[in-house]
């Protein structure tokens, strides 16, 4: 049984025209100890599913369908049920380190005030730990640190402390929304070390959300691709890189600097980008919410929502024309 | 953290003035603070100047009015003879020494005026801004929290209620219904008719009778003194429940709140720890401004319930053209708006630590 099953989400938000669903008819499962990576562009629904989890959502934001987290569903917990879960079971770590860090406490208080309350240990042993959270993020002189307050530490030094608060009470899932894109490029590569070494040491599950495939292809045993709400593409890390099958994948790789696999445009050093614009909420096309962007794009694509074809046990996408499906090698793209 | 070599005595006393502790922070703003005053006195002594009419009609009867001889020996006996800049100079060179002149209709030293009249208003603008304090943050915090439900609509509609209403208007309203109507308040003034006040100590009337351990004299003080005082912080109440319900949804809308629920608190430490104190920083600036036009309806609700306060010797020193009263009067609501600015001030480096930490 995987830690997280989460079958047939959907997520509906309030929006100034009316309801909206902002995620749609999603399942994914995350496993014991398994990175699961997930990326799109801005407004594909990433936030909204990892908020879902946490029963986080939005003022008058709905979420239906089934979240099965180890052996119990969730997504029908009560308020209480779902605070007893968070922070305890399931953290999160947000993306700008800059405003998820109260600017008023100290670092003490927020790296303790969630483990003593879920775990009703004293002062000093909330403290104890804390110094020893502090550490593991390779915080220096962690007894300074705990009586700063955030506005003292950089941003790497303040997505450190965020980590740490979400390890305190040892959580099975870690949720990352884009724990590295408000950050320079060199500490990028120091949160992802660390990311890597708390893998290594802890048996944590982890769900990164991203729009960076990049941060996500030395991080993440899987990664699901989305758009407007939906899943377009799920595979093994290096499945989905190598060999992407959905145009959309497609054409994020395409569009990663350096990591371009297509022998023509890798000798003019240009960068491809998707044509058109990511639609935004409320306004998805139907069908096939990519037919709009799509050169592969055929009539059932405007009209059909896509089945899941299975490539193989561990890949499957969400497109009834799949035309990279005769050679399943790169040449095909244009 | 860096340190320089001190030169000398001077500048270090200068560096102390201008540096980032809390003691020379506070030193400036009283420094600030005094140079206000100053400034006021100059204002509204101008504004006393500029206004039409005669302060010499206004006092005196219509017979010694039209004796020239009378006339002359009250403009000297009040100073009126002199040029206006000298009359300033002579002003603040009393004032200076803690003489603020003598009243034209009382024709007593402002200072004992305003001692006798002063605490009067003060008992019930305590009170008053105690209530609005109360009320208004549990009112504004309740309605954040239960944004468009039930509880919030009905809290919007009374709050812009108590801010719309001209305060003479509830002053009337609430008099008539609960003195006439509904015989719950006990009526105008500050105690009972012919009752003894209890010995001057503080001049706040439930003060002095609970030091001179007369509690039935508290009991009524605390009776006269309530309907006017509520009248008062109604406004206060209306601004501070509004204000603190915008600014709580607004901190409520930030990434460390989310982040904060994430953590699996319990809903009211989230609040209380994460939301309410940044959300203070922005409500005590309207407090403080609330405070302080209390003063401004006092006038109004004074009047209404004859209580002997500052507002009703601003009405009387006003319309007889008194203006040594009136400048007292100026100076007193000055330091009041003065030290409400100084205590807003300090309140914000006591909650906010960046402006502590900031360097």
């Amino acid at each position: 049984m995987d830690l997280l099953t989460v079958k047939n989400l959907t997520v509906t938000l309030a929006t100034g025209r009316g309801d909206a669903a902002a995620v749609r008819d999603l399942s994914f499962t995350v496993g014991h100890g398994e990175f699961l990576g997930i990326a799109g562009e801005s407004g594909s629904g990433k936030t909204m599913t990892a908020l879902s989890l946490l029963g986080l959502l939005p003022h008058k934001g709905r979420a239906t369908g089934s979240i099965n987290f180890d052996g119990r569903e969730i997504l029908t917990s009560s308020k209480r049920e779902y605070r007893d879960l968070r922070g305890k079971e399931i953290a999160m770590i947000f993306q700008d380190p800059m405003t998820s860090l109260h600017p008023m406490l100290t670092v003490e208080v927020q790296l303790t005030e969630h483990l003593r309350h879920h775990r009703k240990v004293s002062k000093d042993a909330a403290r104890q730990s804390a110094l020893e959270l502090l550490s593991t993020v390779k915080i220096p002189d962690p007894e300074a640190a705990l009586r700063a307050h955030p506005s003292q530490f950089s941003g790497g030094m303040r997505q450190r402390i965020a980590i740490a608060m979400a390890l305190a009470c040892e959580p099975k899932l870690l949720i990352a929304d884009e724990p590295t894109t408000a950050l320079d490029v060199t500490v990028q590569a120091g949160i992802l070390k660390l990311l890597h070494q708390l893998r290594k040491e802890r048996n944590l599950s982890v769900m990164v959300i991203t729009h960076d495939l990049g941060v996500l292809s030395s991080l993440t045993d899987r990664i699901m691709i989305m758009y407007a709400g939906s899943e377009v593409e799920t595979g093994l890390t290096s499945d989905l890189l190598q060999r992407p099958r959905h145009p959309y994948t497609k054409g994020l790789i395409a569009a990663l600097p350096g990591h371009t696999n297509d022998a023509k445009s890798s000798q003019t050093k240009r960068l491809l980008s998707i044509e058109g614009m990511p639609p935004e909420l409320g306004n998805f096309p139907s069908g096939c919410a990519f037919h709009t962007r799509c050169n592969y794009a055929i009539a059932a694509c405007k009209s059909e929502l896509p089945e899941s074809i299975q490539i193989s046990d561990s890949h499957r996408i969400f497109c009834p024309v799949d035309p990279f499906s005769a050679k399943a090698s790169i040449e095909g793209a244009k | 953290m860096r340190t320089k070599p001190v030169s000398d005595e001077k500048s270090q006393r200068k560096r102390f003035l201008s540096g980032n502790g809390f003691v020379p922070f506070i030193l400036r703003r009283l420094l600030t603070s005094v140079l206000l005053v100053f400034g006021v006195t100059f204002i509204s002594f101008s504004i006393t100047q500029l206004v039409p009419g005669d302060p010499v009609a206004a006092n005196l009867g219509q017979s010694a009015y039209s004796d020239p001889k009378i006339v002359a020996a009250f403009k000297v006996q009040f100073g009126l003879d002199k040029p206006v800049p000298v009359q300033y100079v002579k002003y603040v060179s009393k004032l200076l020494h803690g003489d603020l002149g003598i009243s034209l209709s009382s024709k007593r030293p402002v200072l004992d005026d305003l001692k006798e009249y002063f605490p009067a208003t003060l008992e019930i603008a305590l009170v008053a801004v105690f209530l609005a304090l109360v009320v208004g943050l549990l009112l504004g915090i309740i309605s954040a929290v239960t944004r468009d439900r039930l509880p919030d609509q009905i809290i919007r509609v009374f709050s812009l209620t108590g801010v719309s209403m001209p305060a003479f208007w509830t002053a009337l309203t609430a008099f008539y219904l609960f003195f006439f109507v509904l015989g719950w308040a006990p009526g105008t003034g500050r105690l009972a008719p012919g009752a003894d006040p209890p010995p001057t100590v503080t001049g706040l009337y439930t003060v002095d009778s609970l030091i001179a351990g007369d509690f039935s004299t508290f009991k009524q003080a605390v009776a006269y003194l309530l309907l006017p005082a509520i009248v008062l912080a109604i406004y206060a109440i209306g601004v501070l429940t509004r204000f603190t319900r915008a600014s709580m949804l607004e901190i409520l809308g930030n990434d460390y709140v989310r982040a904060a629920r994430a953590k699996g608190l319990p809903e009211i430490t989230v609040i209380r720890r994460h939301v309410l104190r940044p959300a203070l920083l922005s409500i005590i600036t309207v407090a403080g401004v609330a405070f302080s036009s209390l003063l401004a309806g006092s006038v109004l609700v004074e009047n209404v319930f004859s209580w002997p306060g500052l507002g009703q010797y601003a009405y009387r020193a006003a319309v007889g053209l008194d203006l040594p009263g009136i400048m007292g009067v100026s100076m007193v609501v000055a330091t009041v708006y003065i030290t409400m600015n100084l205590i807003v001030d300090i309140l914000y480096r006591v909650i906010d630590p960046q402006m502590r930490d900031a360097s």
